[in-house]
């Protein structure tokens, strides 16, 4: 009797490894594809870990200058670019290799090479030294991921275009960069750039830096990226770039049509992500796609009976932890349970200097909805635990249902904020009011306490922010 | 993959059942639709099938056994049909150049899915205050999260809440009986009966434990008699055109798949009509609010006599069907019944029941309103009676009806009026036509 059912997982990203890991726990006999050496997928090899590393090295080399302001100077600082790349590389390895072990470990068959499908239950796989073998399967969780998306109408092929994979590589700093796009990736890498030397623009066509969050907690980096940067540009783009032998020529446009040619030596893309959909032969199955994303349902299948998809490939925020959550689902829904993607709130980290975080709602979004909202804030500059860490410039904002009192949303802008939002996404999955998170006892001195005293604010007591309404 | 085969949902109100008797041995092949158990719950004995085709590995439960919904009764393992050709690994290494054929698969056998909706990025508006545990409980008794009132600070919703309201829902059901006192898990206590009398003294006795739907009717019974005052009116209908009508149609219905076309069919279709000219009799009536809950639908409950005791099968929508498709639906009914085939939700949410006794005999009887119904027709045998018209004595075919009523919503002349009403069209069939 064949009790045991063949689950092929194609993908190793977050998504596709946490689904493969969480297979094999639940007993069904699991096999791992992908098309790189080691599981991973973006995230570990070219996205989240080694883009944090960088900004790791970026946010040392920022507090070592910025420690003559106390009284530590530590001389001019000697940044060897080789082995800073070294040591990205060997974190994202070990990291890498982890995962490698963790499939032998949990049984998990790991097979490099790109699948395509040959029918409902049929993959081929095409192995890097250029043989073929296929698989059947009872059930297969797509997780194909992201990638780039290039620069619309210039259709320029040179080295110095680099895409967020080619700028990671960290090759070398050059001198003047141009950053296309002022979202998460973009002014995450163009900020770890700025911080070795380049000289960076930055163009984004919106009229804000990080679309989506909320502008009183984007002010407070783009403060600081002006001074780090040459110039942010906003509601301007790139109409053309032409290669020269010194360099890049590129044309800026504002939104008033005004043209201006600059000079870059290196130009870096970051407009978005595309789902990998395509060259699949998703064609022989009866997987729906729409604008080339999967179309799932809350149970994570697809139109297939056979075939269920998570991450990047399915659209929504392109982040690795939603794709770990479908993750979860996808697997519990193959093992018969009744569970549903449902989230409360999916947080955002950009994690630049420093950090924004927001979850659930926002104002502007609140606004757009027309949902009747009171947003209160924090100014970290009345927290003690901020002044001690010289960084007084951050602010946390609750979003609050004036009429149940409920918390529906929180962002935070300074450092650590990526650390403190599960905190507030915590609340929002809770359901919990502005009151339950003011009479939360929280550690002193610490940044923390600041979503605790943006709650009192709510409440018009906040010990250390007087606002003129308080006494009333 | 081996999976737990556990009890379904079978209706509103049903939280768990009895097993009679277990229809398969471990080991044994199944095809979908086969029985794998028989159960009695409080309304009725019926059959557990299989929701696929399966193989039973191991049995969990005996008969006798009290199992509640969601609870396993087997070990289930697909069929080998259904896996891939058993190669050790999941992977067959082949290096060919050309693909291999497709696995056989054409897109007229494979169900279909549900068609998918977006499930990527957050749903608009403000989602309802409920921790992610409370909402997977939730989805696990297959309540929707939205429905439960939070009793939490600002309208949070616990995991008491959800298991609150799916017992609330589950009692303000229709069906349970004694929708008007705090139920306990039998249902409404029996009143407390006066002390019995030692019977031996007198002679031989045995003592016989009801069955589960006997018990169910006794407690019901007891409940409704208790509580709710009823009335019951008599008068007759002259059928003697419409007997020539029903005779000669009858293979016209029985063409049609429809069985014979029987009185009680007819009736159906005038108590539909009946209804919709009397609404007070379509409704129930809420003490907590004083408010009459007036139905916009018509379901008609048929007592239908079976081995295990009465049963009550609810004929749907009776007022948009015709009379060839009610003997239709009549007819597989009863036989449902009949076979225990019929399942929970077949049985509920009548708002009027029809009790035709006419085929076992008598010269009438008084039918028990079935609680939370505000009446019921009770039909007794037809017969020749001489009858005084055009001056003479004319053999005619009269049938004998009683409408019993809960007296708190139906006043005596509307009782009347509705039982003429009845009466009328019996005797005019083409009123039927007109009015229903
Ligand atoms: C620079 C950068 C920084 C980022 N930082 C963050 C961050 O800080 N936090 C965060 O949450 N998210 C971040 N992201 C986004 C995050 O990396 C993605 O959301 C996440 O990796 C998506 O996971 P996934 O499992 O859907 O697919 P991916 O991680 O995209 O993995 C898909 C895998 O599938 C493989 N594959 C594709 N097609 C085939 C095929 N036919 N056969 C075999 N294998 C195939 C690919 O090679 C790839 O390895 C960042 C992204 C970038 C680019």
């Amino acid at each position: 009797m064949n009790e045991t059912k063949d689950v092929v997982v194609i993908g190793g990203g977050p998504g596709g490894y946490a689904a493969a890991f969480l297979a094999a726990s639940y007993g069904f006999r699991t096999t791992l594809v992908d098309m790189r050496s080691t599981p991973g997928g973006v995230c570990l090899h070219c996205g989240c870990i080694p883009s944090k590393a960088l900004l790791h090295a970026a946010k040392l080399l920022t507090d070592a200058r910025e420690a003559m302001e106390i009284g530590i100077d530590f001389g001019q600082p000697r940044v060897e670019i080789d082995k800073i790349r070294l040591w990205k590389e060997r974190v994202v390895s070990q990291l890498t290799t982890g995962l490698s072990q963790q499939c032998l470990r949990r049984g998990v068959t790991f097979i490099q090479g790109q699948a395509t499908f040959l029918g409902s239950n049929q993959i081929a796989i095409l192995k890097p030294d250029g043989q073929q073998s296929e698989l059947l399967f009872d059930h297969c969780i797509l997780a194909t991921g992201s990638r780039p998306t290039p620069l619309p109408g210039i259709p320029l092929q040179s080295p110095r275009v680099m895409d967020s994979t080619a700028a990671l590589a960290f090759e070398q700093i050059p001198e003047r960069l141009l950053v296309v796009g002022g979202g998460v990736i973009g002014l995450e890498l163009g900020s770890v750039y700025a911080t070795f030397g380049s000289r960076v623009t930055i163009v984004e066509m919106s009229p804000t830096l990080l679309p989506g969050a909320d502008r009183d907690l984007v002010r407070v980096v783009a403060k600081r990226l002006e001074k780090l940067t040459e110039s942010i540009r906003l509601e301007s783009k790139v109409t053309a770039l032409v290669e020269r032998a010194d360099g890049l020529l590129a044309t800026l446009e504002n939104s008033a049509g005004q043209a201006e040619e600059l000079h870059f030596d290196r130009v870096l893309v970051a407009i978005g992500r595309l789902p990998n959909s395509e060259n699949l032969g998703l064609e022989k199955t009866r997987v729906r796609l729409e604008r080339g994303l999967v179309q799932v349902d809350r149970a994570m299948r697809t139109a297939d009976p056979a075939i269920l998809a998570i991450g990047d490939v399915v659209g929504g925020p392109m982040l690795a932890h939603k794709a770990a959550h479908e993750a979860r689902i996808a697997v519990e829904v193959l093992a018969g349970k009744k569970a549903q993607f449902d989230p409360r709130a999916i947080p955002v980290v950009a994690f630049t200097d420093p950090e924004v975080a927001w979850a659930g709602l926002t104002e502007t979004e609140a606004k757009k909805q027309g949902i009747p909202v009171k947003a209160v804030r924090f100014p970290w500059g009345a927290s003690g635990r901020a002044h001690t860490l010289g960084q007084v410039d951050g602010s946390t904002k609750l979003i609050v249902d004036p009429e149940t009192e409920r918390v529906l949303g929180i962002g935070m802008t300074g450092p650590g904020a990526g650390e403190m939002i599960s905190e507030g996404v915590l609340a929002l999955e809770m359901g919990a009011t502005v009151r339950d998170l003011a009479e939360t006892i929280h550690p002193h001195p610490t940044l923390s306490e600041t979503v605790m005293e943006a709650a009192e604010v709510f409440f018009g007591h906040s010990v250390h922010y007087f606002t003129p309404r308080q006494n009333r | 993959m081996r999976r737990p085969f556990k009890l379904p949902e079978l209706g509103d109100n049903i939280e768990g059942v009895e097993i009679i008797a277990v229809l398969v041995a471990a080991g044994e092949k199944v095809a979908a639709g086969r029985s794998l158990l028989e159960v009695v719950t409080d309304k009725a004995v019926f059959e557990i099938p299989a929701d696929e085709e399966m193989i039973v590995t191991e049995i969990l439960v005996r008969s006798g056994d009290r199992v509640g919904v969601g609870e396993s009764l087997f070990i289930v393992s697909p069929t080998a049909a259904d896996t891939p050709p058993a190669t050790e690994s999941a992977i067959a290494v082949v290096t060919t150049e050309s693909a291999p054929p497709l696995p056989s698969e054409s897109a007229a056998t494979v169900p279909v899915v549900e068609p998918p909706t977006a499930a990527t990025g957050l749903p608009k508006g403000v989602l309802v205050p409920a921790a992610p545990s409370v909402r997977r409980e939730a989805r696990a008794l297959g309540v929707p999260i939205e429905q439960v009132p939070g009793t939490g600070p600002q309208g949070r919703i616990s995991i008491d809440d959800v298991r609150q309201f799916v017992k609330q829902r589950n009692l303000a059901s229709p069906e349970r009986p004694g929708n008007t006192q705090p139920a306990s898990p039998e249902g409404p206590a029996i009143p407390s009966q006066v002390a019995l009398p030692d019977f031996t003294r007198w002679g031989k006795v045995s003592r016989e434990k009801m069955g589960p739907l006997r018990r169910a009717t006794a407690h019901h019974l007891a409940a409704t008699w208790s509580t709710l005052p009823q009335v019951t009116q008599f008068d007759q209908a002259d059928i003697t055109p419409l007997e020539l009508v029903r005779k000669r149609l009858t293979a016209h219905v029985e063409k049609a798949g429809g069985g014979k076309l029987s009185l009680t069919a007819i009736l159906l279709k005038i108590v539909a009509g009946a209804l919709k000219a009397f609404p007070t009799f379509n409704a129930s009536l809420d003490l907590r609010t004083d408010e009459l809950i007036l139905k916009q639908y018509v379901h008609i409950g048929v007592a239908v006599d079976t081995p295990e005791g009465l049963i009550v099968p609810v004929v749907r929508d009776v007022d948009h069907k015709n009379i060839t498709q009610l003997a239709i639906d009549l007819a597989t009914l009863t036989q449902k019944a009949r076979t225990r085939k019929l399942m929970p939700e077949e049985m509920s949410g009548g708002c009027f029941t029809l009790s035709n006794l006419g085929t076992v005999g008598g010269v009438g009887f008084t039918p028990i309103v079935r609680h939370p119904e505000v009446a019921i027709l009770g039909v007794a045998r037809s017969g020749i009676e001489a009858r005084f018209a055009e001056g003479a004595f004319q053999p005619r075919l009269m049938l004998p009806l009683s409408l019993s009523y809960d007296h708190r919503v139906v006043d005596g002349a509307d009782g009347a009026r509705f039982l003429r009403w009845i009466c009328e069209v019996l005797e005019e069939p083409m009123r039927i036509a007109l009015e229903g």
